[in-house]
């Protein structure tokens, strides 16, 4: 046989078997899940956990942890700590992702999981414990669980398929003795912090994004909790997300491991010595660390205060004005439904009816690198005052032929209609409602949409 | 005014918060005429330094919720926040809380 064609031959085996494995995965994550359900039923406490002996490691569990165990600050009695406790890790995505593969692999006893998403091809630059196999819907709750399987089985491992809200989040949180904040949104934050404080957990929170990440541990040993920190929720344009506004890869990875650092020094008492503090981490700065030392617990605090105004969880997506899948707002700017035109129609304009026109991409630079539709002309909606001039020759060379405007989603390109009907006068100005990622829906499913 | 009465303090932004400022500065001077508290500090950086977008920065003379003030690696509450008076030479930190993840 030709060396490339076993090469090939081989490839498309490993292809296949990584698909089998994660069926078989998702399989046992279903029925271990109905036995616990089962026991738990059928026994008054949740005896979830791997029989072992409390007060001594087994001879696997000294030969997997031995390099860990000559640390002072682990030592058998650290390992045994952590092999008798619980972590929950809300969110396995960047942040989620290395945190489990580390804490699973330094030897937590039981680590809970919960997403209610399913793995994307987008999330795997920064979402490793995610396998490319599973981007094409497995749900990350199971697709984590063969990652963290697959790096040691004596981690019993919880998942929670769901999206965690005021209904569900005390009794999932309840059993566990610390919390992982790898959340992505602000709404879910306050839920998990107000649950912690009230279940008395500790909670490990991290966020990442673009360039920056930020660490913390609230509800921990006089110190404050998040909403001691925040009270008020953030105006909702400054919350950034990582789908809109990108993220380096790293960087969550970077947070994610300091969080699972966090948890082993929490869970084996060597964090009472330390006073409140955040971490900040940036690509850019010299340091890329920076320590900042935080207030103590507030006495007026809504939720942790000595007289809390917050006793029972609520609508926290009200609270912030936005929730767990608010990440891309439809913006409505344009009124008449005359003024925009559907993807499929413009597909007609360049395709069947050839008419002349101009399309003008007003999304940033940046992004019109990544991909474009053919003989757009790009002017970002925020330069549109400083080169007022050229976009008014562009109107004038037009000679009444019209212009379509476009941007990702569809939202910039109806404020570019405004702009262009109202402060240069030209009538004969339609955006594409949804923008390029409309257009790789409903006319071309091979354009890169992002 | 004389020199004596005025103040420098060394201003940096982070957590996204640069993105608000005049050629995304992450670090400026500020020179305040003394005494000067972080309200002023604050008022001086929204009408100087942000680029357009101030209603994101900063409303009723203090910062917008979300973003923290870092006084000499400190968390302004540990001082006495908006009243904290400045010295020559201070450094305070303006960064926005990130929720990515
Ligand atoms: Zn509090």
């Amino acid at each position: 046989m030709e060396r490339s064609e076993r090469i090939n031959l081989l490839r498309s085996r490993l292809a296949s078997l990584r698909a089998e494995e994660l069926k078989i995965e998702a399989e046992l994550c279903e029925l271990e899940e109905a036995q616990t359900t089962t026991e738990t039923e059928s026994t008054t406490t949740c005896s979830n956990a791997m029989p072992h002996n409390e007060s001594k490691l087994s001879s696997t569990e000294i030969r997997r942890y031995s390099r860990q165990l000559l640390i002072p600050e682990i030592g058998t009695k650290g390992q045994l700590c952590l092999r008798n406790s619980s972590a929950l890790i809300v969110g396995t995505g960047g942040l989620g992702s290395p945190c489990a593969m580390y804490l699973a692999a330094m030897g937590i006893g039981t680590l809970g999981l919960v997403d209610h998403d399913i793995v994307d091809y987008s999330n795997l630059h920064r979402q490793i414990i995610h396998s490319e196999a599973a981007a094409s819907g497995t749900p990350k709750v199971v697709s984590a669980h063969m990652g963290v399987s697959r790096l040691n089985p004596l981690c019993n491992v919880r998942l929670y398929n769901v999206l965690l809200d005021s209904t569900n989040a005390k009794d999932i949180m309840r059993n566990y003795d610390i919390v992982v904040d790898a959340t992505d949104n602000a709404a879910t934050r306050y839920l998990i912090n107000d649950a912690c404080v009230m279940l008395g957990i500790p909670l490990v929170s991290g966020s990442a994004v673009r360039l920056d990440g930020q660490l913390t541990v609230y509800n921990y040993n006089g110190g404050p909790c998040y909403r001691c920190m925040f009270p008020t929720p953030p105006p909702v344009d400054t919350m950034a997300n990582c789908s809109e506004t990108g993220v380096l890869g790293v960087v969550p990875g970077i947070i994610g491991c300091l969080q699972a650092m966090e948890v082993v020094k929490v869970l084996t008492h060597r964090k009472k010595n330390e006073t409140p503090s955040m971490l900040l981490f940036s690509y850019r700065s010299q340091p890329h660390f920076q320590h900042i030392k935080l207030r103590p617990r507030k006495p007026t605090c809504a939720v942790c205060g000595d007289s809390p105004s917050v006793t029972e969880l609520a609508d926290y997506v009200a609270f912030c004005g936005s929730g767990p899948n608010d990440n891309a707002p439809d913006w409505r700017v344009l009124d008449d439904p005359a003024q925009r035109v559907s993807c499929r129609e413009y597909s007609q304009v360049v395709g069947d009816l050839r008419k002349p026109h101009l399309l003008l991409d007003v999304r940033e630079e940046l992004q019109f690198d990544i991909c474009s539709l053919p003989n757009s002309v790009n002017i970002p909606m925020d330069q549109f005052d400083q080169r007022r001039d050229e976009l008014e020759r562009i109107l004038r060379d037009l000679n009444g032929a019209p212009i379509y405007t476009v941007c990702r989603r569809g939202n910039l390109s109806q404020l570019a209609v405004k702009y262009i009907r109202e402060k240069l006068s030209y009538d004969q100005c339609y955006d594409i409602a949804r923008g390029l990622i409309g257009w790789q829906q409903d006319v071309d499913p091979n354009f890169p949409a992002y | 005014m004389s020199e004596a009465e005025e103040i420098t303090v060394n201003v940096e932004f982070s957590g996204g918060m640069e993105r608000l400022m005049k050629d995304q500065a992450s670090s400026i001077q500020a020179k305040l005429p003394e005494p000067a508290t972080i309200r002023d500090l604050i008022i001086h950086v929204r009408d100087n330094v942000v680029e357009d977008k101030k209603e994101l920065f900063s409303k009723n003379d203090t910062v917008c919720p979300g973003i923290l003030v870092i006084i000499n690696g400190s968390d302004w509450e540990v001082e006495d926040s908006e009243d904290t008076v400045l010295s020559n030479k201070d450094t305070v930190l303006f960064i926005s809380t990130l929720h990515g993840g």
